[in-house]
């Protein structure tokens, strides 16, 4: 349990340095931002308790928002995802449900399952963001292109980081 | 009673959801106040020493283009001293000095943060109030406008940039008075709009764009960038001319911030003359 918890802590910490530090610098062509981040949210443990998700969401966004400028935007977006995340996990359930222990990764659920969950999640959290950053309805079609350009870019590096550092968390 | 509160215990999920949101847009709305003084966040210890430590790096990274760029800004500005002139009038009409004072001095100051692709985007400046930085004082380069500052603490201040929704440069013609305002349509970060010129308005693509004595912030005809292109819609009577911006955002580290030294004369000034106006 308390390795399990350190865990989460380090995945939170090099998740947040690695945005803040490094991809918080990155722009290709103004328009595509990757917001790596927010994989500590999806990979949660499917059996935590809804409002710890919820705390841990508004956390993590807030942490984002303090090193970015952009009070309360990013914390708004990772509340909102974790508000629909039980919801879209109970609709992507497996036929005989999920493990006990276990939490969304390529490595417990497949390639196939993770990719669409992940891109579920990457394309509402960046949609309320990018929309609470803009605050108005007058450009949507090109803040609606921000959001889908981003969106691929996250997901691309979601999905490469979960080959790069997803070690099974629980190896016996 | 006791179905209310059962009805709260079994909604506590949404509950929560809906409080951390109101939190959320509390301070969106709060740090997107103009008015208020607010306590800016990479303004503080914390995230400002972590910035400008990847800054640290990236000033590394750039220092070749950095050193050329201040090169030629000193080359120009040595041009600019007496010795660099020859003397080729005879008469002279001497000046006595009291006749000229300073209006503008300038801050140096190094970017610590920067980004140019949100719709809003800020600088962190290294200088605050104990530099004699104040809130409203514009920022330039040596190649063009650069923003306005937003906040200040102790040591540090942000700096809203041109690339802001809420930006707006008053900016005319380099060779002509006829002048609009200058705002940022978010797509790009290299090209700015200039609207509010009116349609009998003759210009060139290619024309330089400065800035206007208009507005207490910056000093006259510091570069703004040059027309691209324009736009009259059928049935309007203002342009909205396409304008390449002459600093490039992408890559800004060194930074003058403007004090005028008038400003608040000036300012006094016009306040005095709209309070009695209405009386």
């Amino acid at each position: 349990m308390i390795t399990e918890l350190l865990v989460f802590l380090f995945r939170f910490l090099i998740l947040i340095l690695v945005q803040v530090v490094v991809l918080n610098n990155v722009q290709f062509s103004g328009f595509i931002n990757p917001f790596v981040y927010i994989m500590f949210i999806m990979m949660l443990p499917v059996r935590m308790p809804k409002t710890f998700l919820l705390l841990a969401a508004f956390l993590t966004g807030l942490v984002v928002d303090v090193f970015s400028n952009t009070m309360g935007m990013h914390a708004a977006a990772c509340v909102f995802m974790a508000y629909v995340r039980p919801t879209v996990l109970r609709i992507m359930a497996p036929r005989d449900g999920y493990e006990t222990e276990s939490s969304p990764s390529v490595k417990e659920l497949g390639f196939t399952w993770f990719l669409i969950y992940a891109a579920a999640l990457t394309f509402i959290h960046h949609f309320i963001l990018f929309y609470i950053e803009v605050f108005r309805f007058s450009e949507f079609f090109t803040t609606l292109l921000r959001v889908l350009l981003s969106s691929v870019a996250t997901l691309l590096t979601i999905m490469i980081s979960q080959y790069l550092f997803g070690k099974p968390i629980n190896e016996k | 009673m006791r179905s209310l509160f059962l009805l709260l215990w079994r909604n506590n999920f949404t509950l929560l959801f809906l409080l951390l949101w109101a939190i959320c847009f509390y301070l969106i709305i709060r740090n997107n106040n103009f008015q208020q003084v607010s306590v800016f966040n990479s303004t503080n210890k914390v995230t400002a020493s972590v910035l400008e430590a990847v800054n640290y790096v990236k000033e590394y990274i750039n220092l070749k283009e950095n050193n050329a760029s201040l090169a030629r800004e000193n080359a120009r500005l040595k041009s600019l001293l007496p010795d660099a002139y020859y003397e080729n009038g005879v008469v002279k009409t001497i000046v006595a000095d009291s006749t000229r004072s300073q209006q503008y001095s300038f801050i140096t100051s190094r970017v610590v943060n920067n980004s140019v692709n949100r719709r809003n985007n800020y600088l962190t400046l290294d200088k605050g109030s104990v530099h004699g930085v104040k809130k409203d004082m514009g920022v330039i380069s040596s190649s063009g406008v650069v923003g306005i500052v937003k906040d200040v603490s102790e040591h540090y201040c942000t700096v809203m940039s041109v690339l802001h929704k809420n930006t707006r440069i008053s900016t005319r013609f380099k060779n002509s008075n006829y002048f609009g305002s200058l705002v940022w349509d978010g797509s790009d970060s290299k090209i700015a709009t200039l609207l509010e010129v009116p349609k009998h308005v003759k210009f060139n693509n290619g024309d330089s764009l400065v800035t206007t004595v208009y507005s207490t912030i910056f000093p006259e005809g510091v570069m703004v960038g040059i027309v691209r292109g324009s736009e009259l819609k059928p049935g309007d009577n203002f342009y909205a001319i396409k304008v390449r911006l002459s600093t490039n955002f992408a890559n800004l580290s060194h930074v003058y911030i403007v004090d005028n030294l008038l400003k608040s004369e000036q300012l006094g000034l016009e306040a005095q003359t709209l309070s009695t106006d209405d009386n």
